[in-house]
């Protein structure tokens, strides 16, 4: 009966099972079946992905040329004849300085993606440098009770995704454990489901901006007279409270749904309310809670950025909103590479909180 | 209509050594069940009277919708009582309790439970002080005695219909009830699995002699497992219609029930109760 775990059955088990025929493909070893499988969930994807970035490329194109026909008239009326043709021959040359300003092109994305990552090495190099520097410094100041001397150059972009994990983990958490006790609570209880239900109606719909605003209202009250760095804080408790939403309410759900067949076996053995929640309640209701923390998770990715760019958190939202103000030769691709990267995290957050899923619950049938 | 005269004749039963205890376990005194409606009050069940004694194991009939499973749940204490009283050795119910055990239509297991943790959940909370080996070994025990040795670690989800109804058998069994109550146990399934399991249950119940209520729609099941079927009249205001001593020795083998003189006329007897 012992189940050996191949790669197959984890990458399956993960929701990443198109994988799995991807290791056929190699050994050579697809029947008919297989192959049109094959060609369904590993040619089609890829060729979609493929169709994409020909269009966004040839889209792309057309709005350079736009822009540099408008640009070039537009120097032709102001500035003459002469200005016309040198801005046209410095466009063609490719220098970065007269470089229309407009959407970047895939290969364009992939420069900066290539050019963040050496940003990232030489800062890397430049932080370790300075720590074995510092090393035989900070342990006198340690001895001597002085606080130690810390880094403080510009982040690069992966400490800013880094920063924005840090960020949506610590809101998700919160929103864990306000949401999921609560919910059972409003669950169990008919009068607190009406006491509640007002509340959850009302604050569910409100946006990520004007949560983040109560919270700074409160938190900067709070925090008055410490030199700490409140951005963090606000940013983390606005995403919490912004994504908790889901949860709360489908663990309410689920607590309330419990198949009456398992509330009547709690009752006729008389478990205790302890017993009955953590035995009975709680892992009937794990799958909507599941589906709700994982909606809360995505809701929490998604509004990130929008608060990060608001409370100046140092994360992705914050690197968007630089990139844009910045508005240097490659700042719009930059944004384009955070974007991407921003909706491939979405998405392996997503898996994971599906594999946890599928890791802890009875029910094994995978909601996506 | 046949209270009164059922109640000679049981005493008469006693008399002959037929039932082994005089002590009534469960006493149902003028019950009574009404739903309001917006049309006005429903009334399930009236004057419902029905004397059940120790060691004895009654099967109950009717039609369906006959108000049969809202009396199960009212002795269960899962359902409230609208009038009259329902105690259990001269003690008034109050709410569900370990005392009373019931195996459900559906077999009820916690799916993300392995069978062992089924069993234990009931024995865990009636046996509290009662050591952890002690208690598993009460669960193992009566898994065994159902047929469920292989499957301790097995989540109930895995197992078939019949299988969890074993693990629902056991289950009831282990908690060591005044009165078991079942509600069609065997109402969900195949008739080859239906025969298994009513062997199951008359081989453990013959050992346990626990006091048993059970509803059933089959007619043969009935006068199998029954010292008495009890016959119920169609709603509404459903009262016991008729009582059906059945003098069978124990234990009974199927075959020798089948066989015996007076099996027809049993059946005819109920089955003419019903067309009626």
């Amino acid at each position: 009966m012992k189940q050996s775990l191949t790669l197959g059955k984890v990458t399956k088990f993960m929701g990443l099972g198109f994988l799995s025929t991807l290791k056929g493909l190699f050994t050579g070893k697809l029947d008919k079946e297989e192959f049109k499988t094959f060609l369904r969930k590993t040619v089609v994807p890829i060729a979609s992905i493929l169709l994409f970035i020909g269009l966004w490329h040839m889209g792309a194109k057309s709005l350079y040329n736009i822009e540099a026909d408008h640009k070039i008239e537009k120097a032709l009326t102001d500035q003459g004849q002469e200005a016309a043709v040198a801005l046209r021959a410095c466009i063609a040359s490719g220098e970065s300085g007269c470089q229309p300003n407009t959407l970047p092109s895939p290969s364009q994305v992939w420069d900066s993606y290539k050019s963040l990552l050496r940003d990232h090495n030489i800062i890397a190099a430049d932080k370790a440098a300075f720590i074995e520097k510092t090393a035989a410094l900070n342990e006198t100041r340690t001895a001597q009770g002085l606080d130690a001397i810390t880094y403080t150059g510009r982040p690069s972009f992966v400490d800013q995704i880094f920063r924005s994990l840090k960020t949506v983990f610590a809101g998700f958490l919160l929103a864990l454990f306000i949401a999921v006790p609560l919910g059972i609570f409003i669950g169990l209880s008919p009068t607190l489901k009406s006491a509640f239900n007002w509340f959850i109606q009302i604050f569910k719909p409100v946006s990520p901006v004007v949560w983040y605003l109560l919270v700074f209202m409160i938190v900067k009250t709070l925090l008055i007279g410490s030199n700490e760095d409140s951005s963090f804080t606000i940013s983390f408790i606005s995403v919490g409270l912004c994504s908790m939403w889901a949860t709360l309410v489908n663990t309410a759900m689920g607590v309330s749904s419990v198949d009456k067949d398992y509330i009547n076996v709690a009752k006729v053995l008389k478990l205790g309310n302890f017993q009955k929640i953590f035995k009975v309640v709680l892992p009937s209701s794990l799958p909507l809670i599941f589906t709700g923390l994982k909606i809360t998770l995505s809701v929490a990715w998604m509004v990130l950025i929008a608060i990060e760019l608001l409370a100046q958190s140092p994360g992705l939202g914050l690197f968007v909103w630089e990139e844009f103000q910045n508005g240097a030769n490659d700042s719009n691709a930059k944004i384009i590479v955070a974007m991407f990267v921003i909706g491939i995290i979405g998405f392996l957050l997503d898996r994971l909180m599906l594999t946890i899923q599928n890791w802890v619950s009875f029910d094994k049938t995978d909601a996506i | 209509m046949s209270v009164i005269m059922d109640n000679k004749r049981e005493t008469s039963l006693v008399g002959n050594g037929l039932f082994p205890s005089k002590d009534v376990m469960l006493d149902l005194k003028n019950l009574k069940k009404v739903y309001p409606t917006p049309k006005g009050d429903y009334v399930v069940l009236e004057d419902l009277n029905l004397q059940i004694r120790k060691e004895e194991f009654v099967t109950i009939i009717g039609h369906s919708g006959c108000g049969k499973t809202t009396m199960l749940s009212m002795i269960a204490g899962l359902n409230p009582i609208s009038g009259g009283n329902i105690s259990v050795l001269g003690k008034h119910i109050k709410g569900p309790g370990p005392d009373r055990g019931v195996i459900f239509q559906s077999p009820s297991l916690m799916p993300w439970m392995t069978t062992l943790q089924n069993v234990m959940l009931g024995v865990n909370q009636v046996f509290p002080h009662a050591s952890r080996a002690q208690r598993t070994d009460i669960a193992k025990y009566y898994l065994q005695k159902v047929g469920m040795e292989d499957s301790f670690n097995k989540r109930a989800s895995e197992l078939s219909q019949g299988m969890q109804q074993r693990v629902g058998i056991a289950r009831a069994f282990a908690i060591k009830p005044k009165v078991l109550l079942l509600d069609e146990p065997f109402g969900m399934l195949d008739s080859l699995t239906r025969g298994e399991l009513q062997d199951i249950l008359i081989e453990i119940w013959n050992k346990e002699k626990i006091t048993a209520v059970m509803i059933t729609h089959d007619v043969d099941e009935a006068i199998f497992l029954a010292d008495r079927v009890v016959m119920m009249t169609s709603g509404p205001k459903a009262k016991i219609g008729d009582i059906l001593n059945i003098d069978f020795e124990r234990p009974r083998t199927r075959k020798s029930v089948l066989e015996h003189n007076d099996y027809y006329k049993y059946r005819k007897h109920l089955i003419d109760f019903l067309e009626h």
